[in-house]
């Protein structure tokens, strides 16, 4: 910190010796004093829950200690306790800007742990759903994220085709927000009549809204002052905390789950993987932007090819039977009751799994000791290990960063507490 | 003769203020939130009256009826008259605009100041007391950086603002309003010199420094004003409300009222130096002299076409607002201090030079 000091003047040297005594107490009152500000965790920039505790030397802050846990429901020991299709509900209010996407990584996960494949109309069904929830929770990230920047109308125009695509959720799972959709080896239903059309209509609309947002933000000069060169993580701070998704692709670490480690059909889609250069701000914008134009082409894509055929596994003994048959027949009714009471019959061992969601690796590591079951269950929630790096990025930054900051690394509570 | 002066004024302060400006106030509120909405593919309110005219009623009739809560921490003196101090400099401006040509004999203005833009800043530079004093006496932390903010952004686009006008009173020659607005009505606007003496090479050379002290003079209005995108000392996604955090009912309305009262003077302001205030385009409808005789009609047009080139302004703040995203603090001040100041000082001298040459 900075010291001032000043001449004082004094015509004689009695009242000279006099205000020396007060001197040392002038000095200290000049050099001042940190101001502790808490932001949140209801704050209108803190998405959420966010309690950051900054230390502020005038503008400047010095010290930046985030406090989170406000949103904490136990949801790992809660999966203790319950069959493997029971969990899926709690997952959807991980990244609640998401569910359909949290739905399908869980689902993978324990099929992972039962060895089980989807048909391919059944992965199909799941990108065009991980690709929906990526775009509906990116426009929220940048709606949020111009809103924090003062551009409040961004925001309203995002949230416009949000609401087209909960209507497409509703349409496919009966729900807008708490989707629920997958089950272990499936889903709940086949894609209902006039979904494709709907969706392929979305993404066209979609697309013209994206530009409007792009004339209103890309290259103003406000928002390129607010956000290059501002909160830059570098390559190599990105990968040593950990970062995931945009976030890490905004500092150039060209690593995304689905070209990496591919899961579901996406080794079928031509996409690109957007990264940035520098890794500040206006980078992770560009990524997230990007990104969304490349999810429209993956939807188009998984449309135009969508397989025919089942879209569940097809396991007599673990997957639950059609209604009309437990009604009609004993072999079913026995298999029902079982699977209904007991759960599935999962195997002892360990399995993670990693999906690439909007906001990053979302992994389920599951330990089983047999049974329906799990012994243990690890979300690795990427909002948690991508506000790691907060502390280090807000400092020396300006107390008006921290929003830029905040909205860029497009975090969400839910998960990140769990 | 003094009574009739004084009765003359009253009458128009009260139809001027009371009856125009401050419904005005109310109405861009609602004309605010209708293009807002306009804007963002949204409908806006609607509800209230025809086209949601009466939102404004509803709106103080809310405001009203709140509690209006004093926190126990603040220093309640000046807690009390932060607002007051906010909304009275931004009404007290009104005086000087002349708003009209003439009617019934009277001059269409409250107070016909020889020293109209000097009476307007030092009134207006008032108008930050309101704010620091809010800011300091919630004696909390968002206000007080809001406060701190306000300060010095209010206090350092003021200089821009008053240099940008020099040029203007440098070719005019003159510092009272009325008088700009009949030199305007005859001799071409500011920025159309496209009739009388403005039709000649001088007038069009000389519209490049207005245009230069137009563009400054707008932005600095933009800042004064706190209006995105300078509303730094309330940005709401930092400091949650600045330095109105802790006001509830009429005395946040006042903060509210007094912002958008600022932007309607600040409008009236530019209309009157750069647009030629209540006169209409190509000289029509011009009296002769400043002190000859209009009939009663072409006077109620002269003050129609005033307040139509008002609003016409505020629209243009209300879009702007829903346009642009927000500066930083210390961006905000480099450009104040590094550019505008910069260039409207160059400005000066640039007219000095064109005024000596031609």
């Amino acid at each position: 910190m900075p010291t001032t000091s000043r001449e004082i003047e004094v015509q004689d040297t009695a009242s000279r010796a006099e205000s020396l005594k007060g001197y040392q107490a002038t000095t200290e009152d000049l050099v001042g004093e940190k101001l502790v500000l808490n932001m949140g965790p209801s704050h209108p920039a803190t998405h959420g829950v966010l309690r950051l505790i900054l230390e502020l030397d005038g503008e400047i802050i010095t010290k930046a200690d985030p406090d989170i846990g406000f949103l904490h429901r136990g949801d790992e020991k809660i999966a203790e306790n319950m069959q493997y299709n029971q969990f899926v509900p709690y997952t959807d209010r991980l990244d609640y800007l998401a569910p359909l996407a949290n739905n399908v990584a869980y689902a993978l996960a324990v099929e992972k742990l039962m060895g089980w494949e989807l048909p391919p109309r059944g992965q199909a069904i799941r990108t065009i759903c991980c690709e929906m929830a990526r775009i509906s929770a990116h426009l929220l990230g940048l709606g949020a994220y111009a809103m924090d920047v003062g551009a409040m109308t961004v925001f309203l125009y995002t949230f416009t085709q949000r609401e087209t695509i909960y209507d497409l959720c509703e349409l496919l799972t009966g729900a807008r927000f708490t989707t629920s959709y997958t089950r272990v080896g499936g889903q709940i239903r086949d894609l209902p009549e006039g979904f494709t059309q709907k969706l392929l209509k979305f993404c066209d609309e979609f697309l013209i809204c994206l530009d409007e947002v792009d004339t209103l933000l890309t290259r103003n000069k406000i928002f390129l002052d607010r956000t290059r060169d501002i909160g830059v993580i570098s390559k190599e701070d990105a990968i040593a905390w950990g970062l995931s998704g945009p976030n890490l692709r905004g500092s150039g670490v060209d690593h995304d789950v689905r070209k990496a480690n591919p899961y579901l059909d996406y080794h079928r889609y031509q996409f690109d993987i957007p990264v940035g250069t520098v890794g500040d701000c206006y980078d992770r914008y560009l990524v997230r932007m990007e990104e969304m134009r490349q999810s429209t082409s993956i939807l188009r894509q998984a449309v135009a090819g969508l397989p025919d055929g089942p879209i569940n596994v097809v396991d007599a003994k673990q997957r639950l039977p059609q209604k009309e048959r437990v009604l009609m027949s004993m072999e079913e009714l026995i298999h029902h009751f079982i699977l209904v009471t007991e759960g599935l019959d999962a195997p002892a061992g360990e399995v993670y799994f990693g999906a690439e969601n909007p906001k990053g690796e979302l992994g389920f590591y599951i330990h089983s000791k047999g049974g329906g079951v799990p012994y243990r269950l690890k979300i690795r929630a990427p909002s948690f290990v991508n506000l790691s790096i907060l502390p280090k990025l807000l400092e020396g930054c300006m107390m008006s960063d921290t929003v830029s900051i905040l909205g860029s690394l497009d975090f969400v509570m839910g998960e990140c507490d769990r | 003769m003094d009574w009739h002066l004084i009765i003359a004024a009253a009458i128009k302060i009260v139809v001027f203020v009371f009856l125009v400006t401050l419904p005005l106030v109310a109405m861009s509120v609602w004309a605010e939130r209708r293009v807002s909405a306009a804007i963002q593919d949204r409908v806006g309110p609607n509800r209230v009256g025809p086209f949601g005219l009466l939102q404004a009623v509803a709106d103080g009739i809310k405001f009203l009826l709140k509690e209006d809560f004093t926190p126990a921490h603040v220093r309640k003196f000046y807690f009390w008259l932060a607002p007051a101090l906010t909304m009275v400099p931004a009404l007290l401006t009104c005086a000087v605009l002349p708003f009209g040509s003439r009617l019934f004999g009277e001059k269409m203005v409250i107070a016909d100041l020889d020293v109209g833009p000097l009476y307007v800043f030092a009134i207006a530079s008032l108008t930050v007391y309101g704010i620091v004093l809010a800011g300091w006496a919630s004696n909390s932390k968002y206000p007080f950086l809001g406060g701190v903010r306000s300060t010095s952004q209010m206090i350092s686009y003021e200089i821009s603002l008053g240099l940008s006008i020099v040029p203007l009173v440098m070719i005019y020659g003159d510092l009272n309003l009325s008088r700009i607005v009949h030199e305007q009505a005859q001799n071409g606007w500011a920025l159309l010199p496209l009739w009388g003496e403005g039709l000649s090479l001088k007038g069009f050379i000389l519209a490049i420094p207005i245009f230069i002290s137009f563009i400054i003079f707008t932005t600095s209005m933009f800042a004064e004003t706190n209006r995105l995108p300078f509303d730094l000392p309330e940005c709401e996604t930092e400091l949650v409300a600045g330095y109105h955090t802790e006001y509830s009912s009429m005395k946040f309305a006042l903060f509210f009222l007094g912002e958008y009262a600022a932007m309607i003077i600040g409008s009236g302001l530019a209309v009157t130096l750069f647009f030629g205030g209540w006169s209409l385009p190509f000289g029509w409808l011009t009296p002769a002299t400043l002190d000859a005789e209009v009939p009663w009609w072409h006077g109620m047009i002269h003050i129609g076409t005033f307040f139509a080139k008002v609003i016409a302004f505020i629209l243009f703040f209300i879009v702007v607002r829903w346009t642009l995203p927000r500066f930083r603090y210390d961006q905000l001040m480099r450009l104040g201090w590094v550019f505008f100041f910069e260039i409207a000082l160059a400005n000066v001298v640039l007219t000095a030079l064109l005024l000596w040459l031609l």
